[in-house]
């Protein structure tokens, strides 16, 4: 009693996979909703049994910016372009701290799910990819108060603006790339788990956040163009208040994101398939 | 016919510990470039390895419904995890011809924070359903889990019961070409494992091929339509025929079982303590071949130990019946009597009176453990053969398809004007 009938092809074959295999993008597709899911569940889940909930998304960057204005707010003096320095740095803040939140949380994805991978197939990236997209939540909730201070200001918007969500696929993609390789790590080397949130404080002060990249001396100034954050940071800043692109460093920025995205998808399939047996 | 499931010499190797360890810490990984600097030039040292399937081969046809028997550590696990494609293979080649889902668990997945009904589409599309297919069975589900009123609070406050109820219906509504199910129907209430059964018996019926793992051979006699024995990694029984792959399996026990204590090797356990063998006694202190019904019996088991000073100890005796259906456990713990300490060599006595174990054989599995860890641990160390002996004192016994265990009892007839209540 057969109720369909059989492929002349195999649907699936299982072997020891090559060393550089490929990644799947048909497999990837194919579990989209999948995504979509986890990605849903770490939302809903998020901000549970907090008193304060979703609020948080905007408090953790407006109270940052509250303690950088104290600090750093007279050095910044001119050196914030002419934008009132709370403003100057909340537009530094926001994408930060969608940006850090993204690697943390991807970066312990993959051992935190760790009873899933032991038990289900489907393809591993997904993890750290929807621990990076769950974030976007609060980057938009964020970016609401941005936008309300942008008001309070009285700052003009430019054109500049649609510059934006080519901004944001960076910030997400770059935080995808470095999220992703640390998860990997991460499954072999648990100090991963220690040594991020120090890496992400230590990478904090070089990002342009506090302090605009032109108030560095302009000897070391090659030095952060290793940084792809610390371009994109300045890049919303241009987006935002209709200052000129520095578009030199924004191009070696991407260049440098894609490139750190593939050497992580190599390095995540590397481990990828032995997951299950170390974890 | 056609396979929808075709294996062709499938090994999988695992390293057990040694320079591979499971994971380690980057500060592992520097001492031990500083211990060795020219490690890398020196042949590493020889990792223990551990085949866990060895040249495993078969076909499943569609509509069968395959019952893989095996003890633990047979390589069972490891088979349906590689065809789940949840660990790859070493070598060898699965060609699969339909959509698989696969249960090695119930609620994978599961958020405690999330509602029942937020799981249910979590868990389906993490099983891979997708969402329109949950969406249209949900209701279904629902049902089906006899959760409808409950669909709103968090996972987290339901019982026990509830959760596997309602992580069992969501995986009985997927529909693949192919399932593949682990022991799962281990768990819940008698009467919900009914449903379960029965529920894998709708799937197989509707011509899909069902994988079955167990070491329950009740169970796989009454489902399944083929059945193979894997042994330590190998093909033991081939695909085939259920009764005489589950007679061979017996067999299979019965052989093993007839080794030395001392010999064996498929034990577990941190070695400070070994068992080197299990006998019954009578009341005079004679080895028993043969128990009978009813009978005094003294259990012993002689050890020996490696480190002397070993303290608080559990020991534990479980016996399983000829179909793998677990009968009783005898333990130190149950009954208070913990070990507290002992001498180098000895044995360990277990007293039972009166044998309720109905004519038949068993088998044995045993226990060293402490508070903590387990010191020595052997599954199906022996057989017990119990012949009739008279347990009511009367020369009858049950008849062997009434079996099980035998409870003193006392029969009386009362004379007296009964209201009609029941």
């Amino acid at each position: 009693m057969q109720t369909f009938r059989l492929p002349a092809e195999p649907l699936v074959v299982i072997q020891p996979s090559k060393r550089w295999s490929l990644l799947s993008f048909s497999d990837l597709w194919a579990y989209r909703e999948l995504l979509f899911f986890l990605t849903w569940r770490d939302v809903k889940v998020r901000y549970k049994q907090t008193a304060l909930g979703a609020a948080w998304a905007i408090l953790q960057p407006l109270f940052m910016m509250v303690i950088f204005t104290i600090f750093f707010g007279r050095l910044a003096g001119v050196g914030s372009s002419g934008i009132p320095y709370p403003l100057f740095a909340l537009a530094g803040l926001v994408p930060w701290t969608f940006f850090s939140n993204a690697i943390t949380a991807s970066g312990n994805s993959l051992v935190g799910s760790a009873n899933l991978i032991t038990k289900v197939y489907f393809p591993r990236l997904i993890v750290p990819a929807a621990a990076m997209l769950a974030g976007l939540v609060d980057f938009v909730l964020a970016f609401l108060l941005l936008c309300l201070m942008m008001v309070y200001y009285r700052v003009p918007v430019t054109a500049q603006v649609l510059f934006l969500p080519v901004l944001v696929l960076l910030t997400a993609l770059f935080g995808l790339a470095v999220g992703t390789w640390m998860s990997a790590l991460n499954v072999k080397y648990r100090d991963v788990r220690f040594a991020l949130p120090f890496v992400i404080q230590l990478w904090l002060f070089v990002s342009s956040v506090i302090l605009p990249s032109s108030s560095v001396p302009q000897k070391w100034r090659w030095i952060l163009l290793f940084n792809p954050m610390s371009a994109i940071i300045e890049g919303y800043r241009s987006a935002l208040f209709g200052l000129p692109f520095d578009w030199p460093a924004l191009g070696i920025a991407s260049v440098l994101t894609v490139l750190t995205l593939l050497y992580a998808i190599y390095s995540f399939g590397r481990v990828e398939r032995s997951f299950a047996d170390i974890i | 016919m056609q396979p929808i499931i075709r294996v062709q010499d499938l090994s999988k190797l695992y390293f057990l510990g040694g320079p591979t360890a499971a994971y380690s810490t980057l500060r592992e990984s520097l001492m031990n470039v500083a211990r060795r600097p020219l490690g890398f030039l020196r042949r590493p040292a020889e990792p223990q390895t551990l085949w866990a399937l060895k040249d495993v081969s078969f076909e499943v046809e569609p509509g069968d419904v395959v019952g893989i028997i095996g003890r633990n550590g047979a390589g069972k696990s490891t088979l349906l995890k590689i065809l789940s494609r949840i660990t790859e293979p070493t070598s060898g080649r699965v060609e699969l011809y339909g959509r698989v889902a696969s249960l090695l668990e119930v609620g994978t997945g599961f958020h405690p924070e999330l509602t029942g009904r937020e799981n249910i589409f979590l868990n389906g599309s993490i099983l891979g359903m997708t969402r329109k297919e949950i969406e249209a069975k949900f209701d279904e589900i629902a049902a089906f889990a006899e959760l409808e009123k409950f669909l709103d609070t968090p996972v987290k406050r339901y019982s026990s019961g509830m959760y596997v109820r309602l992580a069992f219906a969501v995986a009985a509504h997927l529909e693949p070409e192919v399932l593949i199910v682990d022991e799962i129907l281990a768990v819940g209430d008698a009467s919900f494992q009914k449903k379960c059964l029965g529920r894998m018996r709708d799937v197989a019926s509707t011509g899909r091929t069902v994988l079955f793992v167990s070491h329950n051979m009740a169970a796989v006699s009454s489902l399944c339509s083929k059945a193979m024995v894997l042994w330590e990694g190998k093909v033991e029984y081939p695909l085939g025929n259920v009764e005489d792959a589950v007679q061979s399996y017996l067999t299979q026990v019965h052989q093993i079982t007839k080794t030395k204590l001392a010999d064996r090797n498929d034990r577990t356990g941190d070695g400070r303590m070994r068992m080197k063998h299990f006998g019954s006694f009578d009341d005079d202190g004679n080895e028993l071949e043969y128990l009978a019904t009813g009978q005094d019996v003294e259990f012993r088991i002689y050890y020996s130990t490696v480190a002397p000073n070993v303290k608080n100890i559990v020991v534990g005796i479980g016996i399983t019946s000829n179909t793998g259906a677990f009968v009783s456990l005898l333990s130190s713990e149950l009954v208070g009597h913990p070990v507290e300490s002992i001498g180098e060599e000895g044995f360990f006595s277990c007293k039972v009176t009166k044998l309720p174990l109905a004519p038949g054989s068993y088998t044995v599995s045993l226990i060293i453990r402490s508070s903590e860890t387990i010191i020595d641990w052997i599954q199906q160390a022996a057989t017990i053969v119990v012949e009739p002996g008279d347990f009511f004192g009367t020369g009858r016994l049950p008849p062997s398809s009434h079996g099980g265990v035998l409870l003193e009892q006392e029969w009386s007839a009362v004379s007296e004007r009964v209201r009609m209540l029941y």
